[in-house]
């Protein structure tokens, strides 16, 4: 089947994405905005233009644990939620990648409860972080396709063997139609072999999974999952590049640095307002300004060498927060500066905390960001963190 | 194993494959495991949930398991079934079973939701739940199989309450509500009949459900050579009943004209000592609304 | 071989070494014998091979010999299940010093 282009939306994106990877098994429960996942899916079933086994699970608990039980067999799988579903699945997700199990999981990010909505933030997988999984956040229906492909190679490389959360920003992405170029099937499998392990059960050499240790045996266990978690950059960025060879679209690896080089300010986002920052990089770079847009792609890892590596021009970095832990600052912010807090003269850093349940976030209100961090002081002892277009100002 | 061979002793694997364990001696559980395990064979992919049997059999580098085994988190044995059966038929696998070992809890509490979604897929595979009447592994907590009655460490008996004061749900005719293909209930008590429930559950196409009472010495406050004889006791006495429900239709194993005594099934086992006269009484009228309505049942 | 038998655990002693949490099945490093305060023993003429005790013994260490049963001793936790169930009564617990 070659390769064609349709105008579809986020959600069907990562639909075509999965199909085309071919999983063994699916099990997903259906919540908003990820419903158009898991029905498109089950059309393809339907039709037998995917044959896969297509688990109705009554529950997000049992959709990571029937995901587990099947990775746990040796076959690739697939699983999709958004927020509540979210976090009703969370004690799976650290038997997921505690075992090793390469399992694709997409994530409509959508506010967590209470107050409650549908609508779009970045709470719900920011409040998982620390459970071990590849964390990426993509930023128009084409890097979802792409990521769905790219995913199982990077998840599923023999010294990766973590499994990979792609997040897609609710109705702002999964619901927003663009026009995508879905590649055939024989270039992906080209580029996607099947999946191979010893991972796993298997009658020819009986295994126990998922197993315990005590206090004699556990740190080593978790030594090891970290010390293989901090090379799966390189795989992350080497899957990039093989992909820009074969499909001709790169997305720079863990992050994209958009006129950065020479940068005095950058503002820091991911996933699809993304789109918007670079539209106003644009523009102020026209009239002048020195600004850049460092796009993170990925969470976990964390592009730790990416951010040391910014150059000197940079004095004061923006962090775009959808997120708050409550108590201190948002997530994103405490990662940045962590980084940052190892490097020698390290910029100044400024939270922005915006979009929470899909408050839009204009082009004029980057563009008073970036003004903002370009005349900041470093010295200064206001507060870093701020609340953008709160009604009251 | 032959489908058509009988199973028992002499039929059933010879090989253990649950074996150097760390289970409490006595332990009814093991031989509710032990003994499917001897009938299903090695060609097997276990789950096993929180409880005492994965509590004891999961511990790096000591793996008691020598057949396929998964450990789950308590609530997961419905859906990790279903994973492992989706996957086993994407395969392409033959000639292989699929068989999850929860608990009392790990069935009628926490996994009450994925068994039922378990259930609802009918996937071909065997659940079996051995039934030791409480949270035993965590430290013999009240769950919803703990019958009226029983003292644990979150109904402790006393002036005011005598233990447990909530009746023991009905799993078997929940699960068989559900329109399943095979169910039944079972005692290490009567091993035999144990044994040709694994056996039918192995030839049935879709989901079964068995439910075997496994005695606790530890929980029961029991001594550990007792344990088959009070899982025979509790079926005598008529607390547990043998039955299954196969094609929509109930059918009783056993209709004993009397009952063994009541009073000393229950006041030989530490939980149950403080029960007064009137006590019993209550549990024995319970005892006979249940048999009236699977008698009716089986009509 | 019906049973496993005892293996020796190799340590892993540099990270490179350290398996993810996926194990062999079946794999024992020590004797349960030690929980025991009284032992099974059988009598091998009054046994007539019901094989009941085989059946219900939680362990698995009363294993068919023959045309009888015999105990693997490094197992048995003493339970005395197989010696409560035995109907011509061939099992006797006696005390573990004997």
């Amino acid at each position: 089947m070659t390769g064609y282009q349709d105008f579809i939306c986020g959600d069907e994106a990562i639909a075509l994405g999965v199909k085309l990877a071919r999983p063994n098994v699916i099990a997903a429960y259906p919540i908003t905005p990820q419903t158009i996942v898991v029905e498109k899916l089950s059309e393809y079933v339907e039709d037998g233009s995917l044959k896969s086994e297509y688990i109705h699970v009554e529950s997000e608990h049992s959709a990571i644990m029937a995901v587990l039980g099947a990775s746990a067999m040796g076959v690739r799988t697939f699983t999709a939620t958004s927020s509540q579903g979210l976090l009703y699945m969370v004690e799976g997700l650290p038997f997921v990648s505690g075992g090793r199990f390469p399992v694709v999981m997409m994530n409509a990010n959508r506010v967590i409860a209470v107050p409650w909505s549908i609508f779009n933030d970045h709470n719900d997988s920011l409040a998982v972080l620390n459970l071990g999984w590849i964390q990426m956040y993509v930023e128009d229906a084409q890097e979802a396709l792409d990521m769905v492909i790219q995913a199982y190679k990077i998840a599923e490389d023999p010294a990766v063997s973590t499994p990979l959360m792609i997040n897609l920003d609710g109705f702002v992405l999964t619901h927003t139609y663009e026009l995508v170029d879905i590649p055939g099937q024989d270039l992906v499998d080209k580029f996607l072999p099947p999946y191979v392990t010893t991972n796993k059960l298997s009658l020819e050499k009986p295994m126990s999974v998922c197993i315990g240790a005590g206090p004699d045996w556990h740190t080593e266990f978790r030594y090891k999952q970290q010390t293989d978690f901090m090379q799966i950059g390189k795989v992350i960025n080497n899957v990039d590049a093989e992909f820009a060879e074969m499909f001709g679209r790169s997305y720079g690896g863990l992050v994209e640095k958009y006129f950065c080089d020479d940068a005095e300010a950058i503002l820091v986002t991911m996933g699809s307002v993304t789109s918007t920052v670079r539209a106003v990089v644009d523009k102020m770079r026209l009239a002048g300004y020195k600004v850049g847009l460092l796009k993170l792609r990925f969470m976990r890892p964390f592009p730790l060498e990416e951010m040391l590596s910014l150059s000197d021009s940079v004095k004061t970095i923006g962090v775009l927060d959808k997120d708050v832990s409550y108590g201190f600052e948002g997530t994103v912010f405490t990662n940045v500066n962590s980084a940052l807090s190892r490097k020698k003269c390290s910029p100044a850093t400024v939270n922005f905390i915006g979009g929470l349940a899909g408050r839009n976030i204009s082009q004029n209100n980057f563009e008073d960001m970036f003004l903002e961090l370009l005349k900041f002081d470093s010295s200064s002892t206001e507060d870093r963190v701020k609340f953008i277009n709160l009604r009251w100002e | 194993m032959d489908n058509n061979v009988a199973v028992n002793a002499k039929t059933i694997h010879e090989e253990e494959f649950f074996y150097g364990h760390k289970a409490c001696a006595g332990c009814g559980g093991s031989i509710a495991v032990r003994l499917a395990l001897k009938v299903i064979g090695p060609r097997v992919f276990t789950v096993i949930p929180a409880n005492c049997m994965s509590a004891v059999s999961f511990l790096y580098p000591v793996m008691p398991f020598s057949v396929n085994a998964l450990g789950a988190s308590f609530p997961a044995t419905g859906a990790i079934l279903s994973g492992i059966e989706a996957a086993a038929k994407s395969q392409g696998l033959e000639d292989y079973y699929i068989v999850g070992f929860a608990g009392d809890g790990g069935t009628a509490d926490i996994g009450l939701q994925a068994l039922s979604g378990a259930i609802d897929r009918n996937d071909r595979v065997i659940y079996i739940c051995y039934d030791n009447e409480a949270y035993m592994n965590t430290g013999v907590q009240e769950s919803s199989l703990t019958p009226f009655g029983a003292k644990t460490t979150t109904s402790p008996a006393g002036q005011n309450r005598p233990g447990t004061i909530t009746r023991k749900k009905n799993m078997f005719e929940i699960v068989a509500a559900h329109h399943i293909g095979y169910a039944a209930t079972a005692s290490v008590g009567y091993p035999q009949d144990y044994m040709n429930k694994i056996a039918k559950a192995k030839q049935h196409p879709g989901i079964s459900y068995i439910h075997v009472m496994a005695p606790c010495p530890t929980g029961w406050s029991t001594p550990p050579d007792l344990t088959v004889a009070l899982g025979k006791a509790a079926v005598d006495c008529g607390l547990w009943y043998l039955a299954e429900y196969q094609e929509g239709n109930f059918k009783l194993n056993k209709d004993p004209k009397e009952f063994g005594s009541l009073e000393k099934y229950l006041l030989q086992q530490g939980r149950f000592k403080h029960l007064t006269t009137e006590h019993i009484g209550e549990i024995e009228q319970q005892r006979d609304a249940m048999w009236q309505k699977i008698r009716t049942k089986c009509q | 071989m019906t049973r496993p038998e005892i293996s020796k655990f190799v340590a892993p002693k540099k990270p490179e070494e350290m398996p993810t949490p996926i194990a062999k099945a079946g794999f024992i490093i020590e004797k349960n014998a030690g929980w025991r305060n009284l032992r099974p023993v059988v009598n091998i003429e009054k046994c007539v091979n019901c094989l009941q005790c085989y059946l219900v013994c939680p362990e698995g260490t009363v294993y068919r010999a023959g045309d009888k049963v015999a105990i693997d001793y490094d197992f048995c936790k003493g339970c005395g299940i197989c010696a409560h169930e035995c109907r011509p009564q061939a099992i006797v617990m006696i005390p573990e010093e004997e």
